[in-house]
């Protein structure tokens, strides 16, 4: 889309990040020990622990990727709220007691003390490095996403700024500093989002959602003369080419020298074109809308197409109670804009279309993953493998667990935690009307999901917008510094110290863990310039599958089985990693990345889970049960 | 990772108990959770059904596994320091 650079955000955003920084640079000062760096010596109150596990998990993936998925798909994007959240009961039900009473911080050092097999040492080490990437991505992308309409900078030169920004975070200070961070931020990101899910009430909807800087694009409709599925005249246009794409025509026409795309459509044998938005590129130039980007026709989008009250259609609504807000929008019908592809005139040629939908369909799961009539059994599979991944993949995020044990006591982790399922709670409850409210109020930028919370707090007034702004980019700065030092710290710790035996004295693990954090936080600039365009809550998806499936199966036998042996665990993790990876990388989505064509990939399923953790379970059970004896035979020399 | 010292928690009579407990309310909430997964994949069209205030199923659902969730931490928390409190207090009597 296009954005004008907001000199208030701006400043208010500096002056955020300032602060962010002044802290870290503070409690930097009182860090010294190796201990102190990774877990800020067990001297943080449960209470800031409890929000900052809140700060650590709202992720740029909660605030940006569900408030996208669910503006643009509506209840599917919920799936990911309800999915998060319940991921925080195995964590507090099953791992968390039990992992504590072992005296151990990560489930790399539990398996380590139980079992002292240098292969677990090693895959738990890449496992915990591959699942901090994976999470680190979607982090990256809402960071580039955030800063293109706040700073008027490119998607990758956002990337670049936040990763820099957390390498000199993660160098100079540690955990110590990202607590309070992830604090302040948690406490800012739920007040801010109440504020929001506020005005969203309070204006209620209308079909002319005209905000406070500009009037809502008015899409032209229009009719035209139409001979054997052909547009042959249009009323003061002139009719330039026609392209078929799936089954939906889409019209090029031409008015003042500038081009336009319509989609075409028919109803009881009455023919309608419906403006669509447009981006062409070719011969070094791009074209929204049929003119230059700096022209200012790439218009936001998401309105309503029918209010209907108490079965009364209306204009507007005035405000709302948030049972009514969900319960009108059920029985309105909105509009979506879908996108399709081809090319015209040697131009590649991305097209928006209105996609008018029922709101009953919107507030109901199945306009991403279809699971109703006709669905087919790899798009259930894929819904049954997506819920999965969400329920089991929490407990198994090294940064999560990593957090739980910087508090004294058993008790007061345990309240931590219950602090953190409250404050998250009230944040995804949050987020379904923060969703559908950008839905409806004309705020969407159709090349991305990831901005609507932040572009709807913009149509409610700069200040707001700059505020959750910089809210948002703390997030990913706290969430990234706690990745960064979870993969340092896998590298530096686990790789380095405990399996290449390499012992070094305490100012030289520290220097490790960040020359470490350094190459980790390279790696994952470059992924997130990468994976540009893609929603973040679905590439979190993709690191909660994984976490699920190598690490969940090792954990749970660890704690629950006593029969567990180090080969089962070692090859379940090989097997959670390698399967869960394959799936990915083999699916539709990536398939797209590569600029394939998504229907011709090896399978139909973009979340890996439902195969690989059943399959990572068997192994640890299977290898476990095959190498008993080695367990007896070392217990008796 | 390199840590600190691991918390000192002492000898934990309860443990074995909160284990037990927490693996009960892990089968509890499951239930409710694969309910919502089952019903969404075999019989979708429930979900769309009206069940309070003009809401249908899946919201009603969706936000009540959430609300579910801080409820169950709740209780799960409160009965942990009665088990912590009972048996740990009987350990130090004799």
């Amino acid at each position: 889309m296009i954005y004008d650079i907001s000199v208030p955000a701006l400043l208010i955003f500096i002056v955020f990040v300032g602060f962010v920084l002044g802290l870290s640079f503070y409690f930097a000062r009182k860090t010294r020990s190796a201990s102190s760096y990774y877990a800020a010596g067990g001297q943080i109150h449960w209470a800031i622990n409890g929000i900052a596990f809140a700060g650590d998990y709202l992720s740029a993936a909660s605030f940006l990727g569900i408030c996208g998925m669910i503006a643009t798909v509506g209840f599917d994007g919920f799936l990911y709220s309800i999915g998060f959240l319940a991921g925080w009961i195995v964590a507090l039900f099953l791992i968390a007691e039990p992992l504590k009473r072992l005296g151990k911080y990560t489930f790399t050092d539990a398996l380590n003390a139980t079992f002292k097999s240098r292969a677990i040492t090693l895959t738990a080490a890449v496992s915990t490095l591959i699942v901090s990437i994976f999470y680190l991505i979607p982090q990256m992308v809402g960071a580039g996403d955030l800063v293109t309409p706040l700073l008027g900078l490119p998607h990758w030169a956002g990337v670049v700024l936040v990763g820099l920004v957390v390498i000199v975070i993660v160098a100079s200070a540690g955990m110590t500093s990202t607590t309070y961070v992830q604090f302040i931020k948690g406490s800012l990101l739920i007040i801010l989002s109440t504020v929001l899910t506020v005005y969203i009430l309070k204006h209620g909807f209308t079909l002319h959602p005209d905000n406070e800087n500009r009037t809502y694009h008015q899409f032209l409709t229009l009719s035209p003369e139409v001979t054997g599925g052909k547009v042959t005249n249009v009323e003061n246009w002139k009719v330039v080419s026609q392209q078929e794409v799936k089954g939906k025509n889409f019209v090029k026409l031409e008015k003042d020298g500038v081009p336009r795309w319509f989609s075409l459509s028919e109803k009881d044998s009455v023919y309608t074109l419906k403006e669509a938005l447009s981006i062409a590129e070719g011969n070094g130039v791009i074209l929204y809308n049929g003119e230059p980007k700096s022209n200012q026709k790439f218009f936001p989008v998401g309105h309503l197409d029918k209010i209907v009250i108490d079965g009364q259609e209306m204009e507007s609504s005035g405000p709302v109670g948030p049972a009514r807000f969900l319960s009108v929008l059920g029985k309105s019908e909105l509009v979506r804009f879908s996108e399709a592809k081809f090319t015209d005139e040697g131009k590649k040629v991305t097209v928006y279309y209105q996609n008018v939908t029922a709101g009953s369909d919107f507030m109901l799961p199945g306009l991403k993953y279809k699971i109703g009539k006709g669905a087919s059994a790899w798009s259930r599979l894929d819904f049954i493998s997506l819920m999965l991944a969400l329920f089991l993949g929490t407990a198994a995020l090294p940064h999560i667990l990593i957090r739980y044990y910087t508090v004294k006591s058993q008790r007061d982790a345990r309240k931590s935690t219950i602090l953190a399922i409250a404050a998250i709670g009230t944040f995804y409850i949050l987020t379904m009307f923060m969703g559908l409210g950008a839905a409806v109020n004309g705020v969407l930028d159709v090349e991305s999901s990831n901005m609507a919370a932040p572009l709807l707090a913009k149509a409610f007034g700069v200040f707001l917008f700059s505020v959750i702004s910089a809210v948002a980019f703390a997030t990913i700065l706290g969430t990234v510094a706690g990745l960064i030092i979870a993969s340092s710290g896998a590298i530096a710790h686990d790789l380095i110290d405990n399996y290449l035996g390499w012992k070094q004295d305490d100012k030289k693990k520290v220097r490790a863990g960040k020359i470490s954090a350094f190459v980790v936080g390279i790696f994952a600039i470059c992924l997130g310039i990468a994976f540009k365009g893609m929603n973040v809550s679905f590439l979190v998806g993709w690191a909660f599958s994984i976490a699920a499936s190598a690490n969940l199966p090792a954990i749970l036998f660890l704690l629950f089985w006593k029969k567990t042996t180090s080969q089962g665990i070692a090859t379940s993790i090989v097997t959670g990693i390698v399967v869960s990876l394959a799936i990915i990388l083999t699916s539709p989505t990536m398939w797209d990345r590569y600029g394939l064509d998504p229907a011709n990939a090896l399978h139909k399923l973009d979340n890996p889970a439902i195969i690989s953790f059943p399959l990572a379970v068997l192994m640890v059970w299977i290898v476990s049960l095959m190498t008993q004896k080695t367990k007896p035979a070392a217990a008796i020399n | 990772m390199h840590h600190g010292p691991a918390a000192e928690l002492g000898v934990d009579n309860a443990s074995a108990k909160k284990s037990r407990l927490g693996v009960w309310f892990f089968f509890v909430y499951l239930f409710f959770y694969a309910g919502f997964v089952v019903i969404g994949v075999l019989n979708y069209e429930l979900l769309s059904h009206e069940v309070w205030g003009g809401l249908n199923l899946a919201i009603v659902y969706g936000i009540g596994l959430i609300v579910f969730a801080v409820l169950l931490g709740v209780i799960y928390n409160y009965l942990c320091s009665q088990y912590e409190d009972s048996l740990n207090r009987e350990e130090q009597k004799p």
